[in-house]
């Protein structure tokens, strides 16, 4: 789920994992209802929301075996998920430290390693890579694909395109608490004209009359610019290039510009629809 | 698994939690039991000559005060000790583990009563050391059998069980730990103004209502009676009924509370 801040991605985590009741609807969460039945709900997932959701006044080791035991698991077993999750997630060394000392990237992977002590089928993921350096970012992102590839369904939130690119199968655009758009990244970027070839003249005379010639053309007088509207094959190059050869123009640089995330979410959730922010500080 | 069994090893699996922060961090715990002990030694050793001239009608000693003031301050260490509770409810509500435990198929209730039982736990070691320091400055029960013992032991945890329930339902109505502390001041201040320093008809006579109709004045009477032998009267029931109208009252409160939608 892909939104900008304030787009309602947290409140949708939060009404999914039971966290919070939703006004209305009619929801189902792993084949359970979540107005009826929630418990089983709770049964199915697993949840890391986006503010550490480990206990800081104990240790790693022992927020993991709080996990175990609140998941029933035998006491040998419980210990032996705690080393494996723990070895997984690098946090072996870290482990008889209290958690309020780890550092961002580490109270996140404890964060996810305790979600995982119960084998969860579902995961909510709420933007997981927030805040983090780029490479906790990169390795967060190996062990959701690694998730993903045992076959657990993860629900994950995120603000950056490219996460979202990187990582979903399915995408939905939410924006003021709507879904704007959804579909494979694909799908999403066909939804919108951002394509288009870029052509840049040096030669202001030039520019005039390739403007003139060509018509439909969105002008950039600034820049010398002119952008036609493109889908980027071969085959619609090659007639923007034939066209240019008998009109005779030539421009000193040609662009393709292929419609990336980026335009979809700034189509979809552009200044018009500007999120209004609840007011954190009014308490 | 079916309710009660899973009720009692989640509860039983948050107390631990509890206890280990309670543990790891003890100056909570010790700070509040400073309260009571400075208040005993104060009253005993400062103003204790006057206080026992007062209470004996003028020949008192030393001593008849401590075995007069003993059962007050026991009593106060249950009120001062149980801030504890309030606030680490309070702190630990703010925590983004609480919301990780909502969505687990837990028993609802457990993250509270593994706080309650914890508080109690905490309490009556709390008393314990209180009771030492009173031993080792002279108190001694004149003449309480093993079964007087028993109840007054037991109504303390009573006590500690009403007054905790309360303190948990104050730190779950409060936003910070700061106003749960303020919130759960007069469980500190009641016995200040309770029968447990000067007996209650020796105070102005329009004050003596708020003496009397407190839950502190018969807790610390019947806890007298017990350990000293002086009259309990209707005392004992009073006791009683105020602590279990305030437990059911802190359930209550701190269950619906618990319940609601988190911010």
């Amino acid at each position: 789920m892909l939104g900008p801040n304030g787009a309602g991605k947290t409140t949708a985590v939060k009404i999914l994992s039971t966290l919070i009741t939703a006004d209305a609807g009619d929801l189902h969460v792993g084949g359970h209802d979540l107005a009826t039945d929630p418990q089983a709900v709770r049964a199915a997932i697993g949840v890391t929301g986006q503010f550490s959701a480990v206990d800081g006044l104990i240790t790693g080791e022992e927020n993991m075996l709080l996990m175990a035991d609140l998941h029933h698991l035998p006491k040998s077993q419980g210990r032996q998920v705690t080393a494996d999750l723990l070895e997984r997630f690098d946090l072996t060394e870290a482990a008889r430290k209290p958690a309020s000392t780890y550092s961002g990237g580490m109270k996140r992977r404890l964060d996810l390693a305790m979600t995982l002590v119960g084998s969860p089928r579902i995961i909510f993921l709420d933007e997981p890579t927030t805040g983090l350096d780029p490479r906790s970012r990169h390795n967060m992102w190996q062990i959701i694909r690694a998730l993903v590839s045992d076959g657990v369904t993860v629900f994950l939130t995120t603000q950056y395109l490219e996460e979202a690119d990187e990582l979903a199968d399915r995408i939905a655009v939410l924006s003021n608490g709507r879904i704007a758009a959804e579909g494979t990244a694909d799908e999403l970027k066909r939804l919108i004209p951002g394509g288009h070839v870029r052509l840049r003249f040096e030669d202001p005379q030039a520019y005039e009359s390739a403007a003139t010639a060509l018509g439909e053309v969105t002008r950039d007088d600034e820049a010398l610019t002119l952008q036609i509207p493109s889908g980027g094959t071969q085959r619609e190059l090659r007639a923007i290039l034939d066209w240019l050869d008998t009109e005779n123009i030539e421009a000193d640089e040609l662009t393709v510009h292929t419609p990336d995330l980026d335009d979809v979410f700034f189509a979809l959730t552009g200044p018009a629809t500007l999120p209004h922010q609840p007011k954190e500080n009014a308490r | 698994m079916s309710t009660l069994p899973l009720a009692v090893r989640d509860s039983t699996t948050m107390l631990r939690r509890n206890l280990l922060h309670a543990r790891r961090y003890p100056s909570l715990t010790l700070n509040l039991l400073l309260t009571p002990i400075m208040m005993l030694l104060l009253f005993v050793y400062i103003f204790g000559d006057v206080m026992s001239a007062g209470i004996g009608g003028g020949n008192a000693d030393r001593s008849d005060y401590i075995a007069y003031i003993v059962p007050g301050i026991l009593m106060m260490t249950i009120g001062s000790t149980v801030i504890g509770a309030a606030v680490s409810v309070s702190t630990d509500m703010a925590e983004g583990v609480i919301a990780r435990f909502r969505t687990m198929a837990i028993h609802r209730g457990s993250v509270i009563i593994g706080h309650v039982v914890g508080s109690v736990l905490q309490v009556l070691a709390s008393l314990l050391l209180v009771a030492a320091v009173a031993l080792a400055i002279g108190f001694r029960s004149t003449d309480a059998t093993a079964l007087e013992w028993l109840a007054a032991f037991a109504l303390l945890a009573l006590f500690a069980l009403a007054l905790t329930w309360i303190a948990v339902g104050m730190g779950l109505a409060s936003p910070n730990a700061e106003a749960a502390s303020n919130m759960a001041m007069p469980l500190i201040l009641l016995p200040l103004i309770s029968s447990a320093f000067i007996p209650a008809d020796t105070m102005p006579g329009w004050f003596q209502p708020i003496a009397q109709y407190q839950p502190f004045t018969p807790a610390i009477e019947t806890l007298r009676g017990l350990l000293l032998g002086t009259e309990i009267g209707n005392n004992g029931w009073i006791a009683i009924t105020w602590c279990i109208a305030l437990s059911a009252l802190g359930y209550l409160w701190s269950t619906s509370l618990f319940n609601r939608d988190p911010k």
